[in-house]
């Protein structure tokens, strides 16, 4: 008899396991929805959903409003990788500012910057830069802290061997501490680029501006049900396909051990 | 002559103040200055940077206002609500996924992808589903902080020191003891840090949809003094969230034992 221990080592089982469960539960809904115990105009059938996936795309310009949310976040993320880890790098030179503003910005990272979006929208309108700035600053702390960590974390080795051949203050950056900080580093963009694309998603929700976030409230608002669940699905979607891209690239950055 | 001998200490003049501690009160003067500066200057229009006295008087003015401290309780017992359902629900899902390798390696990756994505989009179907009362942000509470305790569960449950297990099942302990007795005290420092993330973003989660849709809360308040365009209120209640919300974590960071923790 083969024991559940035994089946979870099979590489196949448990992802058959999971998706199986998912398709099932599904099948559950439609089912409990066509036989009225859920009411269909608050939860729309799993095939209406799925229907209204093909209009979504194509009456909804879905693949414009991807692109407007992808620049914001990638500009929000372009601005966290420069800013972050010049921050970074001028904390692990000043020692004291370091040990005056660590603890600082760790509380910062842990603060709810995202709340702050009603001032923002003060200061810089209804646009895309409010949506940027949102992005900006959720993203930062985690660039900063990482790439301090990283730079701080260098093999004392590494660095001998950069005095040893008589390095430069800037050669001994480019060619030691900076390589060898670089996988810390993208661990902290890569958490940076969550945390900007989670609030660049959100704040276009809640301003009802840009791109994915609005399309959401704008068929809620048109109470479009089955779209407003098609276009939750899709931005689940796309978030699940950049974690996984940003996670394969971190882990072709990191050292083997 | 054996005085010449030892050495002594040279009288260095302490500092009033250490280093550290001059340059945070410099930074906090630059900013303050630069920010009073500003203020001054009209470059920008009016109020959308207040002056320090405005917005100290407006911090005052908050914290002597029942009104105030009404809505911080609506606040408060939704996030408490909704951290109680979500932490409770993603602590048993944790357990179920730790003590389980298959089950684990099934339904873990789910949560471990859906866990970072934007929680905010689901708020139209919770206000379908519970309403544009309290209900609608409780369950945002309880959708944002069910995933990051679950993880931290889960993972929690692989720490677990196997000899500590094998003691519980030659003891015949049943599932509810192995839960009380063994899993729960091992897994303390892990949950604990699930519960502190889960604290911040249930408040995020909460706070956000009362900015989108409600008549009462903190978030309210907040879309509220935007729309009255009383930008010293606005400032003074984003100062008072960020004490209060700074200070819950670090509250659940010591209750947990977590300052030890790093310092041992």
């Amino acid at each position: 008899m083969t024991s559940a221990a035994a089946l979870g080592r099979r590489p196949f089982v448990p992802a058959l396991l999971g998706f199986g469960s998912l398709l099932i539960f599904i099948l559950v809904v439609e089912i409990l929805i066509r036989v009225g115990v859920i009411n269909r105009y608050i939860v729309p059938m799993p095939s209406q959903i799925a229907m209204s996936f093909g209009r979504v795309i194509s009456e909804e310009d879905i693949f414009g409003r991807f692109r407007l949310t992808f620049f914001e976040a990638l500009s929000a993320g372009a601005l966290i990788a420069v800013v972050g880890i010049s921050i970074g790098i001028l904390l692990y030179r000043v020692n004291l500012l370091r040990l005056a503003c660590e603890t600082w910005i760790a509380a910062l990272a842990s603060a709810p910057s995202v709340l702050m979006y009603p001032l923002f929208l003060v200061i810089f309108g209804r646009s895309a830069l409010t949506i940027i700035m949102m992005g900006f600053v959720a993203g930062l702390p985690p660039v900063i802290l990482k790439t301090l960590e990283g730079l701080s974390g260098t093999r004392r080795v590494l660095i001998n061997v950069g005095r040893s051949f008589k390095l430069g203050p800037t050669q001994m950056f480019v060619k030691i501490l900076f390589p060898a900080a670089l996988p810390t580093i993208f661990v902290g963009l890569r958490l940076g680029l969550i945390f900007t694309l989670i609030n660049v998603v959100g704040v276009e929700f809640l301003i009802n501006f840009g791109g994915l976030g609005q399309l959401i409230n704008d068929l809620a608002e048109r109470y479009d049900l089955p779209g407003t669940y098609a276009a939750i699905c899709f931005v689940i979607l796309v978030s699940v396909f950049f974690f996984i891209i940003t996670e394969r690239v971190e882990r072709w950055l990191r050292p083997v051990d | 002559m054996a005085e010449a001998g030892r050495l002594k200490q040279t009288d260095v003049p302490k500092a009033w103040v250490d280093p550290v501690t001059q340059v945070r009160i410099a930074i906090i003067l630059t900013i303050l200055v630069g920010w009073e500066l500003l203020a001054q200057s009209g470059l920008l229009y009016r109020d959308v940077v207040p002056s320090l006295g405005k917005i100290s008087l407006a911090i005052v003015k908050l914290l002597s206002d029942p009104d105030y401290y009404w809505n911080l309780g609506v606040t408060a017992g939704e996030i408490g609500v909704g951290l109680a359902i979500g932490g409770l629900s993603g602590l048993l899902a944790g357990i179920v996924l730790g003590a389980n390798r298959l089950l684990r390696r099934a339904f873990e990756p789910y949560l471990y992808y859906l866990g970072p994505t934007p929680k905010i989009i689901f708020f139209p179907i919770m206000i379908m589903w519970f309403g544009v009362g309290p209900g609608s942000k409780i369950a945002m509470g309880v959708i944002s902080c069910f995933f990051p305790v679950a993880l931290s569960a889960a993972a929690g449950m692989q720490q677990i020191d196997k000899v500590l297990i094998r003691v519980g099942k030659s003891f015949r302990a049943n599932a509810w003891q192995m839960a009380m007795k063994i899993y729960l005290p091992a897994m303390r420092h892990p949950i604990i840090n699930g519960v502190r993330l889960g604290l911040g973003v249930a408040l995020i989660g909460t706070l956000l949809a009362e900015t989108k849709l409600s008549n009462r809360g903190i978030g309210f308040l907040i879309i509220q003094a935007y729309s009255l365009f009383d930008m010293p209120r606005m400032y003074a209640m984003l100062i008072v969230l960020f004490v209060l919300a700074i200070g819950a974590n670090a509250v659940v960071g010591r209750l947990g034992g977590l300052h030890n923790i790093q310092r041992n």
